[in-house]
């Protein structure tokens, strides 16, 4: 063997490793990638109709951003080795900010009273997201068990706020936030779906090439060590929680638009989708480790079993399984993959 | 001698348990103090509260080439100079090697954007200068994680050193290394010395300890139990004091040197 790899010219041989190294490294990522291929190709064998035309890609790219838009930066809390189950409730205390400044001006300038509203969600959900950490961080209570609490304690608030109370939202089509949030680009691509991409890109950014993103890394991967060299931990765990509060608020405002209406229970049942996206992403529950690319497309993989179920004919009950199955499967090969690289 | 380093009458109580009790300790410029002593001994905690991560108790002291320092964060600590490399694991495991060498002292621009053309080259140039690996399979982006122990302690020493430390910490490197790693560990210890810098050798192998050391305190149960410089001591000597120290809890008057 190694004859023959001392008899290659040097640089094919330095190529290969490049290119052995870069494989090694995306690893992960490409895994994700062939394993969305192959459900894709699957679903497209049973069901070509379905799945070779237009409507279905529009359904995904139109819902897939509701959890999407909080999996991907809550990858940066699990990077930092800790978790958040409350943005669910996070998405419904938002938008009870909305609803009390939007009713506020509903008579005299309800444009006024949306734009303020949406502004009233962002900081609702910022201060929901800084509380979350304040209270892990400071306090040193674990956040399974923090967010947990706080997860019933901001649904509990929003339930008494809007006295389980809906609200129409159709006011906002008269903004400019619809079209930007929920329209269409070039009249195809829901708007959604392009804020999804935007906060990919720009959580990628600042995971990969900030001084912020590094210390997510460094939180996760050895707080004491990283303590020692003087990584302000603690700082940068609440930012992650925040971060996490205000997409969750976004989030609730997007899905509140796209049905133009508000349900006080707004974000039940995306708690499993957005934590499965991030773990079946390749991110290390045990922290340090994880990557924005993987939640992406997990969270297309988590999109597409449903309709691809339903349209390769079974019944809604293999869901379930499926998206079980898949979930185990992929989370145990990459833990194989991951001692193989080690 | 001048010092880098003076702490006076620091005590360390963790609930129940008396870490330290009343400990003078001081670090000479250019100076590699040895500091032995069993396992509980209390040497781990005496250089924590240096680097600013536990503080002492009231009424302890600590000066700065001279200055006396209220309140040491392990932000402080490092400014000043103190870095430590430490008996847990000091790397961040999952990190590529620039990521580690650079850890907490990312170079970036004003809005936090790191420059990692800038932290690549220079950890490509540290790979050969200072930690001396010229296998191919490491490169700038490898992950710390496969590292052998040796390079592991070579990375943290080399990270100590290319950040200008005044005063180097090592908490039992040599813990867990093979022969040669522990030879190659040693070497770094002794290159401490060769730049200028001082350092807190921790080590409960004398035969470690010894060689590399100007002058060696001996913690025993949270107190010091005895110091001298090492051209006192014959290695035979400092065995036999050492299990002394170990039956006794100490060393009679007339057994104690001091510098
Ligand atoms: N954070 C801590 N909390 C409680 N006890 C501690 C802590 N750190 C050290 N100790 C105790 O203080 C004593 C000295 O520990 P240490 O400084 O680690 O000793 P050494 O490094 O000499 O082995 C031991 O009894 C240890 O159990
Ligand atoms: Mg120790």
């Amino acid at each position: 063997m190694n004859s023959v790899a001392e008899a290659r010219p040097i640089s094919s041989a330095a190529k290969r490793g490049g290119v052995a190294r870069l494989a090694r490294k995306y690893a992960m990522q490409i895994a994700i990638v062939i394993v969305l291929l192959l459900i894709w190709a699957f679903f497209f064998w049973r069901s070509p109709r379905t799945f070779g035309a237009y409507d279905i890609y529009n359904a995904l790219m139109s819902t897939t951003p509701y959890y999407a838009l909080m999996a991907i930066p809550l990858t940066l809390v699990i990077i930092a080795k800790e978790i958040d189950l409350s943005f669910t409730s996070i998405m419904a205390w938002g938008m009870a900010g909305y609803d009390v400044v939007f009713l506020l001006f509903r008579e005299t300038n309800p444009s006024l009273g949306v734009w303020l509203g949406f502004v009233a969600c962002l900081l609702a959900g910022l201060f929901a997201g800084l509380l979350n950490g304040l209270i892990v961080v400071r306090l040193g209570i674990p956040s399974l068990v923090a967010t947990l609490g706080t997860q019933f304690f901001w649904r509990g608030v929003v339930l008494v706020v809007t006295n389980a109370q809906g609200l129409g939202m159709t006011p906002v089509k008269a903004t400019l936030l619809y079209p930007a949030l929920v329209g269409r680009l070039a009249g195809r691509i829901p708007m959604q779906f392009v804020w999804m991409i935007i906060f990919a890109i720009v959580t990628w950014f600042f995971l990969n090439r900030t001084k912020f993103g590094a210390h997510v890394y460094l939180s996760g991967d050895n707080t004491e060590s990283a303590k020692l060299m003087g990584v302000n931990v603690g700082r940068t765990k609440i930012l992650t929680f925040t971060i996490v509060g205000v997409a969750a608020a976004f989030a609730g405002f997007v899905v509140s638009e796209g049905v133009l209406f508000l349900w006080p229970t707004l974000g039940e049942g995306y708690l499993l989708n957005t934590l499965a996206s991030v773990f079946l992403g390749g991110t290390s529950v045990f922290g340090g480790t994880g990557s924005i690319f993987g939640t992406f497309i997990a969270a297309l993989i988590i999109a597409i079993i449903n309709p691809g179920i339903v349209a390769a004919g079974w019944t809604a009950y293999w869901t379930q399984l499926i998206y079980g199955g898949i979930i185990v499967v992929s989370v145990s090969l990459q833990a194989v993959l991951r001692r193989r690289m080690a | 001698m001048s010092h880098v380093v003076r702490m006076e009458n620091i005590s360390k109580t963790f609930g129940e348990v008396t870490a330290l009790r009343n400990v003078d300790f001081e670090v000479g410029t250019n100076e590699i103090v040895g500091l032995l002593g069993d396992n509980g001994a209390g040497k781990s905690t005496l250089v924590k509260i240096l680097t600013g991560y536990h503080q002492p108790d009231p009424g302890g002291r600590i000066y700065w080439k001279g200055d006396k320092l209220e309140h040491l964060s392990v932000a402080k600590a490092r400014d000043l100079g103190i870095e430590v490399v430490y008996q847990e694991r000091a790397l961040a495991d999952l990190q590529s090697l620039w990521r580690n060498i650079f850890m907490g002292r990312e170079i970036a621009n004003r809005w936090g954007v790191l420059n990692l053309a800038e932290m690549r080259n220079e950890t490509r140039r540290l790979m050969t200068t200072a930690m001396g690996f010229t296998s191919a399979a490491i490169t700038p982006e490898s992950v710390v994680g496969a590292f052998s122990g040796g390079e592991r302690q070579g990375v943290a020493i080399t990270r100590a050193l290319h950040f200008q430390a005044e005063l180097i910490i090592l908490d039992e490197p040599t813990m867990g290394l093979s022969v040669t790693e522990t030879k190659k560990c040693l070497e770094f210890v002794t290159g401490i010395k060769g730049a200028g810098k001082s350092a807190i050798f921790i080590d409960h192998n004398i035969f470690h300890v010894h060689p590399v050391a100007d002058r060696i305190i001996v913690l025993d149960r949270g107190a010091v139990a005895a110091q001298f410089l090492k051209d006192q001591i014959s290695l035979d000597g400092l065995i036999e004091m050492l299990s002394h120290v170990a039956r006794t809890g100490g060393l009679d008057a007339d057994n104690r040197t001091t510098t």
